[in-house]
């Protein structure tokens, strides 16, 4: 259930690698920095919590704009020089969270939802519970935003051929910088939800983002349903391996799993979109 | 170089010795990326070479002078495996395949205790010269500085002359026209994977230098921070020239060390000059006189061919 918050994730890494062709490794700390702004609003300031939550999807979403814009427009489509300016961006956004709050002391988000779910024996907090409909409705508005309004159809376009799509009006950079903006957001939104769940470090993003890149690959990068697909297949292989034996193996397998895949069929499951 | 060990002191020794064990990592890098392969799972073959020298010599007792070469054959079939799969990728997929590939190396190293040591690592013991004999004691900054310096030299001499070789020319063609390499009967996924043995080989021999003068280590060391490092040096030289990388090493490990005062922003200078590089100066530090000199109107581009 907690995993269905890798679908948000990887959703939005597959979004803007699918229309820029950027393999964002900063990504995960968008993630981090939606799970700060939380802390900050809710555990300090005590906002409430979704005011909290959609504070985190406009600011990490603003933040992917502006990235857009100062950087990653001018890697120009090339994706070795898009990923090392993400990981120069990574740099980056660590030290400043590093120096304006800290490394060392814990950053305790409370519940907001601290009661307990029982679901026919199986209980959970509801907390926990509340990450899989947020998740459902992000994912959907999401979706319906890409099939139904102009922006978000012209935005598949891009992705499919952006040279036609251009011929059709549809600027390729306007697409490139709402992919950006829709794709950091998810990531600020997936951080938000995670905040009380999680432990709010500035290094929380590496880990994320690795199975994130896993589920991309899996599920066809650009692909949009293809990712989801794969969210839930490893979710649910990571939930039962770490149950049974342990989390490292579980990444371990993970990984096995995604190489495999990749020497036998390396478009991904889905195949690209 | 030789001098310069009896004027400094011990740290500034070590800091150099350091530098040179960063040159020939970078440079085995380079190997690599001429076939277009931009690795991230490079870091991850330095510590196979490590960890299997903290084996061969540690565990099993071979003397130094064996381990490093078996150490660095390791690293290069370690590297060898890895690039089976990774040959079949482009960009996106091969960015990723790497750094998982090097991530499974290392939980490798945390998960199974025995023989890796899981996260506290191994001991690594001081290398001999010749068994018995305390007079080369390398276990001194000053000795070791000159074992570094002999085998970094050895190492560069050998890639500069693979580089120039029949080899080299083909690894470079299949980066820049794989189509047309492949059309005159080139073997390009033979050379990745060739460029892939040899690169990991040489991290090997960084990997087994770095270990025997730390005498201990351990799998966070060749995590992804130091990959990320790595990346930044090799971009920020340039990866078209022999000389980029080494430039590219220098001239940031000497900025880091002045800006020692400062360093938790280091990271954060490294990502500043990165992003700039890429905007401003595409092709790194090498390309700086060719755009300043009179071929102003070349183009360089970084490339990565894993992809068109």
């Amino acid at each position: 259930m907690i995993s269905s918050f890798y679908a948000l994730i990887a959703v939005g890494l597959s979004l803007v690698f699918g229309v820029m062709h950027i393999v964002n490794f900063a990504h995960g700390e968008f993630y981090m920095i939606g799970a700060y702004t939380v802390w900050v609003l809710f555990a300090l300031l005590h906002w409430p919590f979704f005011i909290a939550v959609g504070a985190a999807i406009v600011i990490v979403g603003l933040l992917g704009l502006v990235s857009e814009r100062l950087i990653f427009r001018h890697a120009h489509g090339n994706v070795l020089s898009g990923f090392i300016m993400s990981v120069g961006l990574v740099f980056i956004l660590q030290v400043a969270v590093v120096e304006i709050w800290g490394v060392g002391k814990m950053k305790p988000v409370p519940a907001a939802f601290p009661q307990v779910l029982d679901m026919g024996g199986v209980s959970t907090s509801w907390q926990r519970f509340i990450v899989l409909p947020a998740t459902i409705i992000l994912l959907w508005a999401l979706w319906y935003f890409l099939a139904k309004f102009r922006v978000g159809r012209g935005l598949r376009a891009s992705a499919q051929d952006p040279e036609a799509a251009a011929l059709y009006g549809i600027s390729p950079k306007k697409s490139a910088a709402v992919a950006m903006l829709l794709g950091s957001a998810m990531a600020g939104a997936a951080g938000a939800f995670m905040a009380p769940i999680m432990s709010v470090h500035p290094y929380m993003g590496h880990s994320v983002v690795w199975t994130a890149f896993v589920v991309v690959i899996v599920g066809g990068a650009g692909n949009i349903k293809g990712t989801i697909l794969a969210a839930l297949i490893f979710g649910f292989l990571t939930t039962i391996i770490t149950t049974l034996l342990d989390s490292t193996i579980a990444n371990l397998v993970n990984t096995l799993v995604m190489l495999v895949i990749l020497a036998i069929r390396p478009q991904g499951v889905a195949g690209h979109a | 170089m030789v001098v310069a060990p009896f004027t400094i002191s011990g740290y500034k020794v070590d800091f150099l010795t350091m530098l040179m064990v960063n040159v020939i990592l970078a440079v085995s890098f380079r190997v690599i990326t001429t076939t277009g392969g931009w690795s991230l799972a490079h870091v991850p073959m330095m510590g196979a070479g490590a960890y299997a020298t903290a084996l061969i010599s540690g565990k099993l007792g071979i003397p130094f002078w064996f381990s490093m070469p078996l150490a660095g054959l390791a690293a290069g079939l370690t590297g060898l495996a890895i690039s089976y799969p990774l040959v079949r990728t482009k960009d996106f997929s091969f960015f990723v395949a790497s750094f998982a590939a090097g991530e499974a190396i290392r939980l490798c190293w945390i998960r199974f205790k025995i023989p890796f040591g899981g996260h506290r690592g191994l001991g690594v013991p001081i290398p001999e010269l010749i068994s018995g004999v305390p007079a080369l004691d390398f276990a001194e900054a000053i000795p070791y500085y000159f074992l570094t310096l002999v085998v970094t030299i050895i190492c560069l001499s050998l890639m500069y002359r693979l580089d120039n070789s029949r080899i080299g020319d083909s690894m470079k063609a299949v980066q820049s026209q794989e189509a047309l390499a492949k059309s005159v009967g080139i073997n390009a996924d033979g050379y990745k994977m060739l460029a892939f043995f040899i690169g990991s080989f040489f991290a090997g021999i960084a990997g087994v230098l770095l270990a025997h003068r730390l005498w201990a280590i351990e799998p966070h060391q060749f995590g992804f921070t130091t990959t990320l490092y790595l990346l930044v040096w090799v971009v920020f030289g340039g990866s078209h020239t022999f000389a980029g990388p080494i430039i590219g090493v220098v001239v940031l490990t000497i900025l880091g060390e002045v800006l020692r005062p400062l360093a938790d922003w280091v990271p954060m200078v490294y990502g500043i000059i990165i992003i700039l590089t890429l905007i401003f100066l595409p092709g790194g530090l090498e390309s700086l006189p060719s755009r300043l000199g009179s071929s102003a109107g070349k183009t360089w581009k970084i490339r990565i061919s894993f992809g068109d």
